[in-house]
């Protein structure tokens, strides 16, 4: 079937299965690999976007059930003027390494910020207890956080 | 006009933190890893698995999957075109199961299809029909039943003669007067269940064809050169004519030392002529790569009044699985560092590691290390206990120092700074407890704790670790770095970097660049080739702490030959002249330990070796059997830290790990089958579980060592889960000889 869908701000169509969940099409049909798969089952926030402004994990949303909703995407999170305030402060506080959580991350911290400019200690682990990370031990995304809600 | 500055490249060189060269594309989405990749006309390949952990194969039929929608091949081994088996160290692995499976999940047949549900569709009409056969699932019974592998795949490579069926190694290490007697004695039997790397991203890769018969595979790995190595003998070619490329490593913490899906890729593309893309799902993942070895290990610890140890007596047995992957040397380093950090004058430590029908083992960050350290740390606790003496001040005690002897006989030559790193950590303040009452997100178990924290008690657990750094026993460890020096088109002098060391997630391009930079400060620009087989040697593997050292060493040799070769051209290069140079670099030799006594037969049987002690304050609610690690303190030896925001990355993240062992992490069987392969029911630390760790960088070079540098991934890791389960103990009172620790181990005091 044939479906439309609002990515990061552009109207993009995808020929799909009934059963391809909206991960999929965004990584195999739309060129959107950003968004990374480790699960499939909502366990590990490797997935994260923002479905109308709400944090989903992508792998368990149905592409057809996006239609007619606003998806934005790690890749839709750069602005014209360059990386997005979360992305930067990754990148400097030390909080990728193998990088395969990162997008994720990202996702929920700037849906995090958005919500809660300054968030303390115990609310960025909670709101971050979705998104598994097994490089970093998680203080430096921590920090990230900070420096992030401080920009 | 003032003096041009004498570095044209001010920053990023050794011992500055440097942001990593793949932040920015790692944060926007455009890092492109393994399972990312793409290439038109591309096939997805898929992977039919035993579901018994021993069977024999009846018959295979492909007859129903062939024609299904989208089916482009279908293989079994006997489309294997050259050797049927491979092996990470020995060839004892089917490419694909012939007559026989040994361990739930291996591989029996491959699917390519147009879509991956395609490829998942036809891969279920294929019919295997098993006998099932008991499988070997105890390890210690595993030593008096039949043979898995009647050809002792192992045996004749110069290790101890173990007669006994299934044994994949024995090591025994005797060491002055094994029965010596001390005033006070201890004793333990300990056990650790099966850990999972747990990377996030999976196992995956693309596979594409060149058109004249050979293949270039784009693999998240550790190690280019030995996939290659092992992949080309199966296709029946020659080795140029496979290129092993590195995709985005998405984790590896030795998980990725042994091949998933680049034979099997390779075979699909080869026979469909087309790319053919493979990525494990999660379950599948769990299945599809080994696992750290779990162990049982009895141990009695003899020391003097006064707290010196006199004899450590140590029983190793560890279970492999199906295959041999890197066990043999995983069973020589748990015995090599049984004793811990510490001087002792006599000791016996026998290490077996035996096959049976359980998931396969091999490296896992710590490698060794972590099993015996977990049991010897607790006998140090109980020792201290025996003698009424504080754990830290026991541990100061018999801390080794350098031009003290090892249990294997090996002087310490090198940089071994025990009692420092376990003084510097004892210092660190620990905080005041937490007051009750307080959030629930602070109580043991989080939000899911009803209770108003009246069942918390607190304890305080102390731990030291120690492992090599290197590979070991006489292996040919070297790492090649090749340099290219050119003018762009500005005339600025440029610097390509050329190293196939695995950046697996710890940072190691950074460390080739800001070794560059150290290293030719007349160039404008260090650039990093791609990871490859195509353009230079090997580097070995990102693995045993080894890949900062070894590539530092080696790009630090390819940069000085440049620079000579530059000066003799007088000093600058004219457009289109360029100096291009590869290197090898080596660490000093190591040779085999004898396979009676276990002692060195030359100078050193390790190159060189980190300690780490970690400090854990934990809370235990005895009602729930929940835990809250409320605060970690480490001291680390780290040498040199070359990227100082990195080595903390690595001690965080390895100090999780340790975590993850110690409470919640254990991959569970059932007669050999895997029940818990998912994120759901294998669990690791969340942001919620882990505290900050307070670390402190101990730098004493490494003298054999470029810049003095050492490795720093595994120490944390070795230690974390001892100094965890010590702090356990302290909160409740209990032996707690096992790990991970459940909530009924812990609950009703
Ligand atoms: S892939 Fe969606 S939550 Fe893990
Ligand atoms: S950086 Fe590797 S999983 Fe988070």
């Amino acid at each position: 079937m044939r479906i439309e869908l609002d990515v990061n701000g552009e109207q993009l169509e995808a020929d799909v299965w009934a059963g391809e969940s909206l991960l999929y099409v965004l990584r195999e049909r739309l060129g959107l690999p950003g968004s990374k798969n480790a699960c499939e089952q909502g366990e590990c926030g490797s997935c994260s976007v923002l479905l109308d402004g709400e944090l989903v994990c992508a792998c368990l949303v149905l592409a057809a059930q996006a239609e007619g909703h606003e998806v934005v995407t790690v890749e839709g999170l750069a602005g014209a003027e360059g990386l997005h305030p979360v992305q930067a402060a990754f990148a400097r506080a030390g909080a990728v390494q193998c990088g395969f959580c990162t997008p994720g991350l990202v996702v929920t911290t700037a849906h995090l910020l958005e919500r809660n400019p300054d968030p303390s200690e115990d609310e960025i682990r909670e709101a971050l207890s979705g998104n598994l990370c097994r490089c970093t031990g998680y203080a430096k995304i921590f920090d990230a956080v900070k420096l992030a809600a401080g920009t | 006009m003032s003096a041009p500055p004498a570095r044209k490249l001010q920053l990023g060189r050794v011992g500055e933190t440097v942001q990593r060269v793949d932040a920015i594309p790692k944060v926007t989405g455009e890092f492109a890893f393994s399972s990312d990749l793409f290439a038109a006309g591309m096939l997805w390949g898929h992977t039919v698995r035993s579901p018994h952990a021993h069977a024999r194969i009846v018959s295979i039929d492909i007859s129903q999957a062939v024609p299904m929608p989208g089916v482009q091949a279908v293989l079994t081994h006997e489309d294997v075109p050259g050797a049927k088996h491979y092996g990470l160290e020995f060839p004892d692995q089917p490419v694909l199961a012939i007559d026989r499976v040994r361990y739930f999940g291996e591989p029996v047949a491959l699917v390519a299809a147009e879509h991956p549900e395609q490829a998942r569709r036809a891969a279920s009409r294929i019919a295997v029909e098993y006998e099932p056969l008991e499988p070997i699932v105890d390890a210690e019974r595993a030593l008096a039943q039949e043979e898995l592998h009647p050809n002792r795949p192992t045996s004749g490579h110069g290790y101890r003669e173990d007669p006994r069926p299934n044994v994949v190694r024995t090591m025994v290490v005797r060491h002055g007067d094994p029965d010596a007697e001390g005033d006070v004695s201890v004793s333990g039997v300990y056990e650790l269940g099966i850990q999972d790397q747990a990377f996030l991203g999976p196992e995956s890769g693309l596979a594409i064809p060149d058109g004249e018969g050979g293949i270039d595979i784009y693999v998240a790995t550790q190690w280019l050169h030995v996939d290659r190595d092992q992949v080309a003998p199966c296709l029946d070619l020659e080795p140029e004519r496979v290129r092993i490329h590195l995709a985005g490593v998405g984790g590896a913490f030795g998980g990725r030392e042994d091949l998933s899906m680049q034979i099997h890729g390779a075979m699909l593309a080869l026979r469909t002529n087309r790319p053919v893309k493979i990525v494990y799902n999660r379950q599948e993942s769990f299945v599809g790569h080994i696992h750290r070895h779990p162990a049982r290990i009895w141990a009695e610890h003899r020391a003097d009044r006064d707290g010196k140890l006199k004899c450590v007596r140590m029983r190793i047995l560890l279970d492999g699985g199906a295959y041999a992957s890197s066990s043999t040397a995983v069973t020589s380093n748990a015995a090599s560092f049984a004793c811990g950090p510490y001087a002792v004058e006599n000791a016996l430590l026998e290490s077996t590691c035996v096959y049976t029908n359980n998931p396969p083992c091999g490296a896992m960050r710590g490698f060794g290390a972590v099993q015996t350290c977990f049991a010897g740390e607790a006998q140090m606790d109980k020792l201290a206990a025996a003698l009424g003496v504080d754990p830290v001040e026991l541990r100061l005690r018999n801390a080794l120092a350098p031009g003290d002897t090892l249990p294997t006989g090996q002087k310490l030559t090198g940089s071994l700074p025990v009692a420092e790193v376990i003084r510097r950590c004892a210092a660190i303040p620990v905080p005041e407890p937490d007051g009750l009452p307080r959030d629930a997100i602070r109580l043991p178990g989080g939000s899911g704790n009803v209770t108003r924290g009246e069942g918390v008690r607190r304890g305080v657990g102390f731990a030291v670790g120690f492992k090599n750094i290197g590979y070991s026993e006489g292996f040919d460890d070297y790492t090649a770095a090749r340099v290219r020096l050119f003018t762009d088109r500005s005339g600025g002098l440029v610097a390509e970097v050329h190293c196939a060391a695995a950046e697996v997630g710890q940072g190691v391009s950074n460390v080739l660049v800001q070794v560059a930079r150290t290293e030719l400060d007349i160039v404008d620009d260090v650039l990093l080739a791609p990871h490859t087989t195509a353009t230079v040697d090997s580097a070995g593997s990102a693995s045993a702490s080894r890949m900062t050292w070894m590539s530092s060493g080696a790009v630090r040799l390819a940069c000085a030959a440049v620079r000579e070769e530059l000066d003799r051209r007088g000093g600058s290069l004219d457009p289109g002249e360029e100096i291009d140079i590869e290197r090898i670099y080596r660490h000093p030799r190591t040779t085999p330990l004898d396979p009676e006594t276990g002692q060195v037969t030359g100078e050193r049987a390790h190159v060189a070796f980190a300690c780490a002690a970690m400090r854990v304050v934990a809370e235990v609610d005895t009602e729930l059997g929940l835990v809250r690690v409320a605060w970690i303190g480490t001291a680390q030896d780290v040498g040199k830290a070359l990227n100082p925001q990195a080595v903390h990355g690595q001690i965080e993240g390895g100090t999780a790990q340790g975590v993850g062992l110690a409470l919640m992490e254990e991959i569970q069987t059932e007669d050999g089958l895997i029940t818990n392969a998912s994120f759901t029911d294998y669990l690791i630390p969340t942001a919620l579980d882990m505290p900050r760790v307070v670390a402190e960088l101990v730098e004493d070079a490494e003298p054999d060592a470029p810049y003095g540098v050492k490795g720093v991934g595994e120490p944390p890791t070795v230690v974390s889960t001892a100094a965890v389960v010590a702090a356990l103990r302290a909160a409740t009172g209990r032996e707690l000889a096992r790990v991970p620790v459940r909530p009924e181990h812990l609950a009703g005091l």
